[in-house]
């Protein structure tokens, strides 16, 4: 090369880039810090679980001053792809066993997983019902366009359980990735009926109707969690699952939907 | 080191690149090509057979190939005459109108999927009229020819319209001069000076629509044979099987780049024959 001088500089100028772009704060959460330090504890959780988890990180929050609760919600595989390359999370909360299993064979889970939530599939249909769905066994009828999760994911994987105890072959429209997506067939009213978790039917707000069926108890989904092994907060991650397990984060994830483990 | 060799083999060109301008185009090339080392060294060689030639991956392969070729024709069919009528007409709103036409470029392919899905759904601006008529687009393979051709229309018309501008309107003129029609002077003067960048844009636009997602997602919907593009068969697969994922991945990555190397080779040829047959015209000055 030329100018060696040159090429140090922006090698060095790129490393300091992208120094600039890694997380603040970072030091802060290894650090014990004195008293009244800013503290961060960051919690990666199951899509399904915004609406809950954001209620409650507020509330411990404020039982909790001085320490501040990133949150991160995504599909569950992808947030054990995310940890297992190396995303700062502190505690994992997955929408299914098989999830959490996968991260605890990476050896990245410190102590048992426990499970602080249940979740049961309900029909989510738009609102007004133009379609008449009042059964499961509506879903299989001529004509009856069904959105369902595919089969990779927790809720396509309880959708394909109840079809195989009930008998019943669904011929959907459409197998989408994630239970967002089949909500959004639902309310823009593409499809007269989705398979959504009984959660996302609630949050979903005025657009969509929750028509609930009794086969649903035949798919009943776990939800645990787990500090993540190399928490750079352990005694905050420790108490967040605690927080999640007591009674006042039950009655948050009651309020939202949930059953209860 | 012959340095005299070097010299007489490029004797008149300036090369003056700063050395450092060498070192930052390395750390960009590197920022494209690291990545896709990066997967090919996860690929799981043993399983690739296997893996990409399974049921749910050929149907997903062919579907994307049907429906991009289906929507690159529907690309050339519309983007032709809107280039043309950017690049030689004169007309109010004009600037709106290529502003308008460029704009699923920039935008991100989910809020397109969302416009696409407020228009020709069922509850949408034209879905009951479509109803009526007996039509259904939703969850249907048209709609993922639809989501493409808005995503890689623009790239049509831009390659198109510059190609335009570049060859100018003076052959046409002279065309139009001794008497040939409009109609004629398109298909004789105008289509065969612009076929590369016609070429270029149609295979650009190709490309596109083999890697649309978000759009199609969000429009289409998702059904193995119908709806389920590679691209959506990947993102799916990455949920329970990261190496089928990097397979299938690997795959597109080979058919864009084929895509890509032929778009150079081919506008590149007729770039050539173009420039030969044009040049005696030029000389010749008709004007």
């Amino acid at each position: 090369m030329k100018h060696p001088l040159a090429a140090w500089a922006a090698a060095v100028l790129m490393v300091l880039t992208l120094a600039a772009c890694a997380p603040a704060g970072q030091g802060g959460t290894n650090d014990d810090g004195a008293a009244g330090q800013r503290r961060t504890l960051t919690v990666f959780a199951a899509a399904s679980l915004k609406g809950a988890f954001t209620e409650l990180a507020g509330k411990f929050e404020a039982a909790n001053p001085g320490t501040q609760i990133t949150l991160s919600f995504a599909g569950s595989a992808d947030l054990v792809t995310q940890i297992s390359q190396g995303a700062p999370a502190d505690v994992f909360a997955s929408a299914d066993a098989r999830n959490m299993a996968k991260l605890a064979d990476q050896g990245l889970v410190d102590g048992e997983p426990r499970d602080f939530a249940t979740n049961t599939l309900a029909i989510a249909v738009p609102a007004g019902n133009p379609a008449g769905i009042k059964s499961f066994g509506d879903l299989a009828r001529q004509g009856v366009k069904v959105v369902v999760c595919a089969s990779q994911v927790p809720c396509g994987a309880a959708t394909t359980t109840i079809e195989q105890e009930t008998g019943a072959a669904l011929k959907p429209v459409s197998e989408e990735s994630s239970v967002t997506d089949v909500l959004g067939k639902v309310s823009s009213g593409e499809a007269d009926a989705g398979l959504v978790y009984v959660t996302d039917a609630r949050s979903a707000g005025a657009t969509v109707e929750q028509v609930p069926f009794p086969e649903a108890a035949k798919a009943v989904n776990t939800y645990p969690l787990a500090a993540v092994k190399g928490a750079g907060n352990k005694p905050a991650a420790d108490a967040f699952v605690a927080f999640v397990l007591g009674a006042e984060g039950q009655a948050v994830l009651a309020a939202a939907g949930f059953g209860a483990p | 080191m012959t340095p005299p060799t070097f010299k007489a083999r490029r004797p008149a060109t300036y090369t003056g690149i700063p050395g450092w301008i060498y070192a930052v185009a390395a750390a960009g090339a590197l920022l494209v090509v690291l990545p896709l080392v990066g997967m090919v060294a996860r690929v799981n060689w043993a399983r690739f057979i296997p893996l990409v030639t399974s049921e749910s991956s050929l149907a997903a392969l062919g579907l994307s190939l049907r429906t991009s070729a289906a929507s690159t024709v529907l690309c050339i069919v519309l983007g032709v005459p809107l280039a043309l009528v950017l690049a030689r007409g004169s007309f109010r709103g004009q600037r709106v109108l290529r502003s308008l036409v460029l704009l699923p470029l920039v935008l991100p392919p989910v809020v397109g999927g969302i416009a696409l899905l407020y228009t020709f759904g069922r509850q949408g601006l034209l879905g009951r009229t479509l109803e009526v008529a007996g039509i259904q687009i939703a969850f249907s393979t048209t709609a993922v020819v639809l989501a493409q051709t808005f995503v890689a229309l623009p790239f049509l018309v831009v390659s198109l319209e510059g190609a335009l501008r570049t060859a100018g309107p003076k052959y046409e003129a002279v065309a139009a001069t001794l008497g040939a029609s409009p109609s004629t002077v398109l298909r004789r003067v105008t289509l065969p000076l612009v076929l590369p960048g016609l070429a270029s844009g149609a295979v650009l636009s190709f490309a596109r629509s083999l890697g649309e997602f978000g759009a199609t997602l969000t429009f289409a919907g998702s059904l193995q044979g119908v709806t389920r593009t590679l691209p959506l068969e990947i993102y799916l697969q990455r949920e329970t099987d990261a190496e089928a994922a990097v397979a299938l991945s690997l795959v597109l990555v080979a058919v864009a780049v084929a895509v890509v190397a032929l778009a150079y080779r081919g506008s590149g040829m007729v770039g050539r024959e173009i420039t030969t047959t044009t040049a005696p015209a030029r000389g010749g000055d008709v004007r």
